[in-house]
């Protein structure tokens, strides 16, 4: 028989600390979506989502009454549209991010994933046009996400890409210049990219993967800080061991409503993405769990071996807990999600330099962060290619997802509002990059041995 | 929701109370369940970090309401006891701590 002090601390995580399911994910295949003529193929990826997603919303709501526990988004992540668009005889792919849009809403996700080409080690037609598209898809629809794998250990970087990349970003913000580049904030670059992320902007339903599937992510920043502030003053081991016994409480969480989910969708069960995730709620932030960690701001020095810590240990309490872990899988450090990272840029204790450094120890990485509207398609390709570079040196995965927020500069906010939050506009290296990033093809991928 | 008894969930459920303690919060909660069929399998109650705390397992099988129904109600008589009184599957409880 459970205790009441258990229950009353399950409850109190939830009711306290914001511990919730971040997302349920449905990954559909659009593998048999392809059609030469783009009309067909848009009404067939169309279809297809509203068919298999049709109860997801109603499933999620069900499973958040009765279990009490608040699961926040449910979404949807497809095929690398890139993949079946091909098939199409069109030069403008932005018609698909309409059909995906529209699915979207009429299932009612916030957002839908898949608006994706994986070119990390080089481009084919469909990539290009994809990749064209990308600006003005994210500038007229509301719910899609579009990411690009650029790199990975066993191909290298394409640097081209990362090159394009820079150009788009820019772009995108451009386009979105109304409303501060929102369009960037759903735009990720990636380097070792999973196939199985349920967490936006990136994810999508990777090639390996089944028909359809459910992933689940979880979160609770507020639970792990929580239990950091419990063991105030104890040596590395203990306060690993308190985060470990959070990661795992919480994880569980993501294995019972993702399971409980699949089943009643009739859909096999994926992963459990094990994050954390922030928010920009008060109490719901990565930044003060390393602050309660005995860091007197986020980005000060030793805030690299704090996220070391706190994301290993979350990895080992979240793979105790799930006989399937995947995704993204460790401690999130986006600016604009976190109240935390929000202050100590404020304060001048955590810089774009920091951050960088402290992405080789966890997931993801640089990720939303506002830089000057000033800033140029050179200096940002060279920032993706910095952070790709230490995903594929490193073995894992890394992430870029910036907004060069038009009109604004330094100490300027910039204001998305919701889930997305607030982000103050960062400086950047002042010198230039033009000339490395211009130099074209690919960056060889690393040898494996002679490890130093 | 009605079938959610036939899937993996079981039927028992927990019902939690968090706020300051007062005259008839028991014969309060127990009420709304005696009306609605609901067996009562276990209940307790203690102060933990200053909260007036309680736990009662209940055991939904012979409802005559579904759990939504239960839950709006348990709400509307927390907020009339300034009380917050929750009612969730006890898998949540269970998973989050044994393994």
């Amino acid at each position: 028989m459970l205790t009441i002090q258990e229950m009353f601390e399950t409850i109190k995580m939830v009711q306290r600390e914001h511990l919730d399911i971040r997302t349920i994910t449905m990954g559909i295949s659009l593998r048999d979506c392809g059609h030469s003529d783009v009309k067909i193929a848009c009404q067939k990826i169309y279809n297809k989502i509203t068919k298999l997603a049709s109860n997801l919303v109603a499933v999620g709501e069900d499973l958040e009454r009765e279990f009490g526990i608040p699961i926040v988004n449910k979404r949807i992540s497809v095929t690398p549209l890139a993949l079946l668009a091909e098939a199409s005889e069109t030069e403008s792919y932005v018609e698909f991010a309409h059909a995906l849009d529209r699915a979207a809403e009429a299932v009612g996700v916030n957002f839908i994933g898949g608006f994706s080409a994986l070119v990390h080690k080089g481009f084919t037609n469909g990539d290009r046009k994809l990749l064209a598209a990308i600006p003005q898809a994210l500038a007229e629809t509301k719910r899609v996400c579009a990411s690009v794998n650029v790199a990975t250990t066993k191909a290298g970087i394409n640097m081209d890409a990362v090159w394009l990349m820079g150009q788009i970003v820019k772009e995108t913000a451009e386009r979105t210049a109304d409303r501060d580049g929102l369009g960037c904030a759903k735009l990720v670059v990636f380097a070792n990219v999973p196939e199985d992320n349920p967490f936006m902007a990136g994810a999508f339903h990777g090639v390996g993967e089944a028909e359809c599937v459910i992933n689940t992510g979880v979160s609770g920043p507020g639970a792990v800080r929580s239990a950091v502030e419990k063991v105030v003053g104890t040596d590395f081991g203990t306060l690993s061991e308190a985060i470990k016994k959070t990661a795992f409480k919480i994880t569980r969480m993501g294995e019972l409503v993702g399971r409980a989910a699949a089943e009643r969708l009739q859909v096999p069960f994926g992963i459990v993405d094990v994050s954390l995730a922030p928010t920009p709620k008060a109490g719901d932030s990565v930044a003060e769990i390393l602050e309660a960690m005995g860091l007197e701001r986020c980005g000060t020095h030793g805030s690299t071996a704090a996220l070391a810590l706190l994301n290993d240990a979350v990895k080992k309490g979240g793979a105790m807990a799930s006989s399937y872990v995947g995704g993204l899988s460790g401690a999130f450090i986006p600016v604009s999600e976190d109240a935390g990272m929000i202050r100590a840029v404020e304060d001048g204790a955590l810089t774009l330099e920091k951050l960088e450094a402290m992405t080789c120890v966890c997931s993801v990485g640089l990720d939303m962060i506002a830089l000057p509207g000033s800033t140029s398609a050179e200096t940002i390709a060279a920032i993706i290619a910095d952070e790709v570079a230490i995903g594929v040196i490193n073995q894992k995965t890394t992430a870029v997802r910036l907004i060069p927020a038009p009109g604004k500069v330094v100490g300027d906010f910039v204001e998305f509002g919701g889930l997305l939050g607030r982000a103050p506009v960062m400086a950047t290296n002042a010198f230039s990059s033009h000339d490395f990033v211009l130099r074209g093809g690919r960056i060889p991928a690393p040898i494996h041995s002679l490890r130093n | 929701m009605s079938d959610a008894r036939e899937t993996t969930i079981g039927s028992r459920i927990i019902v939690s109370v968090l706020g300051h303690d007062r005259v008839g919060i028991i014969a309060a909660v127990t009420n709304i369940l005696a009306e609605s069929n609901i067996n009562i399998l276990d209940i307790s109650q203690t102060i933990i970090q200053e909260f007036f705390t309680m736990m009662l397992i209940a055991d939904l099988g012979n409802s005559k309401i579904d759990l939504a129904e239960l839950k709006a109600k348990l709400a509307k008589t927390g907020e009339e006891l300034g009380l917050r009184i929750e009612a969730q599957h006890e898998d949540i409880f269970r998973y989050m701590h044994r393994i």
